[in-house]
């Protein structure tokens, strides 16, 4: 068994192809301690893991509590609001106090981007990005990798379409780092408006025509479209359009390969982004995800705490 | 005679861009006056004599983009400190932007900077006057007022004048008392929330980034309305090669035009951002490779005129923060002698005297201020650079208040190491006087 070079998961531009492969063996083999009765294991007791969740969300903190939890891992959290900053207290001393009780892992989500690798440099415990800004959310990306290589054995020559705010997605950003790296091929698809400048770069193709995007597509994912966020300039005129053009329905089904999955970090806006039959229709693997997701967080954890005993 | 005044500078390369003057030889200072300068000026007994043999002699350097934080923000910098940094620096002459806390759309604060700066005597300190009251974009300052009291030029920046109709006013009141405008030139509603230079590698970073033609297309709209009124406008800092093209047009046009570009658009580009690194944060941003080469030969064929550092002082208090909350810009009073030999003289080949024009004589040109020469008759404002010193910059070797720059650690060859305002050595590295 390899270790994992990478001391904290900041991001999947951090991971390298064998890591990532790594990180998913390990993973499914935390899958079999999640098929269990009893689904509880001993290897981290006596750890400590902390998340630091300055944004809300509810299904990615709840995924690495649980995962945290079935290996036995003590798990203390704070929700704070980025206004934790206007109260007076910088991230860094936030970060700095946290790190004098000594836990063995802080998991973080923030509202900008960067906000995990400038804690990593101030504490000694393993950083896990859950989520930063408009960069990265690695282990999202990592769960997504594990449900395709699940349903197709590979993830090699695969093609994957991910339709919607690739500008301002964080999915979107490591997804598209991590199927490149596993050698699939990415298209990115949406309002033109919600492309990120030099996309290619990333190493993704864009197409703006969804039925094109989604012809060859082994995978398709519709990313969750943000409901119109006050005072910004909106990216598209209306729900309803965006529905219409970009959601997928009844209408692209006969667009689709017969053997295409469909895929959605959640939470889906149904009738959005994607109408009621394609999220509970059976070529969708969205709960799935869910699942994997625990044992994708369970793999991390895993894998940094070895690293650790090991460097010490 | 004031002996303090009176030295003579023995056995140097002297350059004066101005006169076209470049050979070995020396340079008669008395009573703070340069009065004879040549090949073979001979010393007299009575006066003392400094061995600068094998440095180059220049006429002192002028910045005439610099952020000296007083009044307001005396935590970052003072005038005081940030005139030690310009002695360091080489420069005799420093032009100060007016966003300081209260910004100087006054006499008042006009007055006080110049006050400060007569006391601690390290370095001229010439204010710029807001162009708009409070720097709102609204009602115009008093430029006479604010000229009698030293003011040398106009600028909103930091905030620049959003609405093309008051930059119109401003240009046309200038053209009353032959002053400059400098724009600081943003567009906005472009900008908005950008954290670095729009790319692949805000996309890389996932930052929000700040697209080339929002400077681009404030650039072309006040150089129009130059054209429009007449009047003389001035670029500021300069980072992408869309505005040296608009520029370069317009010179051949005839529209009175000049700008400045800093330090760090020739020498970084947008890779250093890489790391969420805050001190590669200013605005505008480091761009592209491309733009950095435009930038070169913008400063090789004239069409920039001038290089300032921008000069902008944050303690660690607003960099060592998230990237996205961190304060946009960097000093660069003491490195940007070092940055201009290591980008421009060795790596692309410009002339010494090519870099001093860029760097004292043609901001005196543009200020309407004397020097940027040493012709006899002049003020003795003289910098003595060792371009062969090695220098690296660190927080403990830099006399700026605050220490955020991207060049810390960094090895360079070449620095000032004697500077001397009206006669008087100001910075002494090595013990001349
Ligand atoms: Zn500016």
């Amino acid at each position: 068994m390899g270790n994992l070079k990478a001391k904290h998961i900041l991001g999947i531009s951090h991971l390298d192809r064998d890591e990532i492969a790594f990180i998913l063996d390990t993973a499914e083999s935390m899958k079999d301690i999640l098929e269990r009765p009893i689904k509880k294991v001993p290897p981290l007791r006596g750890k400590t893991i902390v998340s630091l969740f300055f944004e809300p969300s509810t299904r990615t903190k709840l995924s690495f509590d649980l995962a945290a939890k079935r290996l036995s891992a003590d798990t203390v959290g704070i929700s704070a609001s980025t206004s934790s900053v206007v109260k007076g207290e910088t991230l860094i001393d936030t970060a700095r106090n946290i790190e004098a009780m000594k836990p063995d892992i802080i998991v973080m989500r923030h509202s900008m981007s960067g906000a995990p690798h400038l804690i990593s440099r101030y504490v000694g415990s393993a950083v896990i990005n859950a989520g930063d800004g408009t960069n990265e959310h690695p282990s999202q990306a990592l769960l997504d990798l594990l449900t395709v290589r699940e349903h197709f054995g590979t993830l090699e020559g695969l093609n994957v379409t991910i339709i919607g705010d690739i500008a301002h997605s964080r999915v979107a950003h490591s997804d598209i780092l991590a199927f490149t790296a596993m050698g699939s091929r990415v298209t990115v698809c949406g309002p033109a408006t919600m492309m990120p400048p030099e996309a290619e770069q990333l190493g993704a193709r864009v197409c703006l025509d969804i039925r094109e995007a989604v012809r060859d597509a082994h995978v398709v994912m519709a990313l969750r479209i943000q409901k119109e966020r006050q005072g910004r300039l909106s990216p598209f005129p209306s729900e309803r359009e965006y529905s219409k053009r970009f959601g997928l329905s009844k209408a692209i089904v006969p667009h689709l390969r017969k053997d295409a999955i469909i895929m959605h970090p959640g939470p889906i806006n149904r009738g959005v982004e994607m109408s009621p039959e394609i999220a509970d229709g059976i070529n969708s693997v969205i709960l799935q995800q869910v699942t994997n997701g625990v044992a994708v967080r369970m793999a991390l954890f895993t894998l940094l705490l070895a690293d650790v005993q090991r460097v010490n | 005679m004031n002996k303090k005044k009176t030295f003579f500078l023995k056995g140097a390369k002297i350059i004066d861009p101005v006169q076209d003057l470049e050979f070995f030889g020396n340079l008669l200072v008395r009573n703070g006056k340069i009065e004879q300068i040549g090949p073979d000026v001979i010393e007299s007994e009575d006066i003392k004599v400094v061995d600068v043999s094998g440095l180059l002699v220049v006429p002192g350097l002028i910045d005439m983009h610099v952020h000296l934080r007083e009044p307001g923000e005396e935590y970052k910098e003072t005038i005081e400190t940030g005139s030690m940094a310009a002695a360091a620096g080489g420069f005799t002459a420093i032009a100060c932007m007016p966003n300081t806390n209260p910004p100087n759309d006054n006499s008042g604060i006009t007055r006080f900077i110049k006050e400060r700066a007569r006391t601690s005597g390290k370095c001229k300190v010439l204010p710029v006057a807001s162009i708009t009251r409070g720097q709102k974009g609204q009602g115009l300052t008093e430029f006479g007022d604010l000229i009698d009291a030293g003011a040398v030029a106009f600028s909103d920046d930091g905030l620049p004048v959003s609405n093309p109709a008051v930059m119109r006013l401003a240009l046309e009141y200038s053209l009353n008392f032959n002053t400059l405008i400098i724009s600081h030139s943003e567009e906005l509603a472009l900008s908005a929330d950008g954290a670095m230079n729009e790319g692949a590698v805000s996309t890389r970073l996932g930052l929000k980034g700040i697209p080339a033609a929002a400077e681009e297309i404030a650039v072309f709209r006040d150089i129009r309305l130059a054209e429009l009124t007449g009047a003389r406008i001035h670029i500021a800092h300069v980072s992408t090669a869309g505005s040296v093209e608009i520029i370069r047009q317009a010179k051949a046009r005839g529209v009175r035009v000049t700008a400045e570009t800093a330090p760090h658009y020739f020498s970084l580009t947008e890779k250093e951002v890489e790391g969420y690194n805050t001190l590669a944060k200013m605005n505008p941003p480091l761009r592209t490779e491309r733009d950095r080469r435009a930038i070169i030969q913008g400063l090789q064929d004239g069409t920039l005129d001038a290089i300032a550092t921008d000069h902008a002082p944050h303690s660690s208090l607003e960099k060592e923060c998230e990237f996205q909350l961190a304060a946009n810009g960097i000093i660069g009073l003491e490195t940007s002698v070092a940055v201009g030999l290591e980008t421009l003289v060795r790596q692309e080949g410009f002339t010494m005297a090519q870099l001093i024009r860029l760097m004292s004589s043609n901001p005196a040109r543009i200020l309407g201020i004397s020097g940027g020469s040493l012709a006899p008759g002049m003020d003795a404002d003289i910098t003595v650079i060792d371009t062969e010193a090695s220098f690296t910059p660190a927080r403990d070797n830099l006399f700026s208040k605050s220490c955020n720059s991207p060049y810390l650690g960094r090895k360079f060859k070449g620095r000032p190491v004697l500077t001397i305002l009206g006669g008087v050595p100001v910075f002494d590295k090595k013990g001349f006087f």
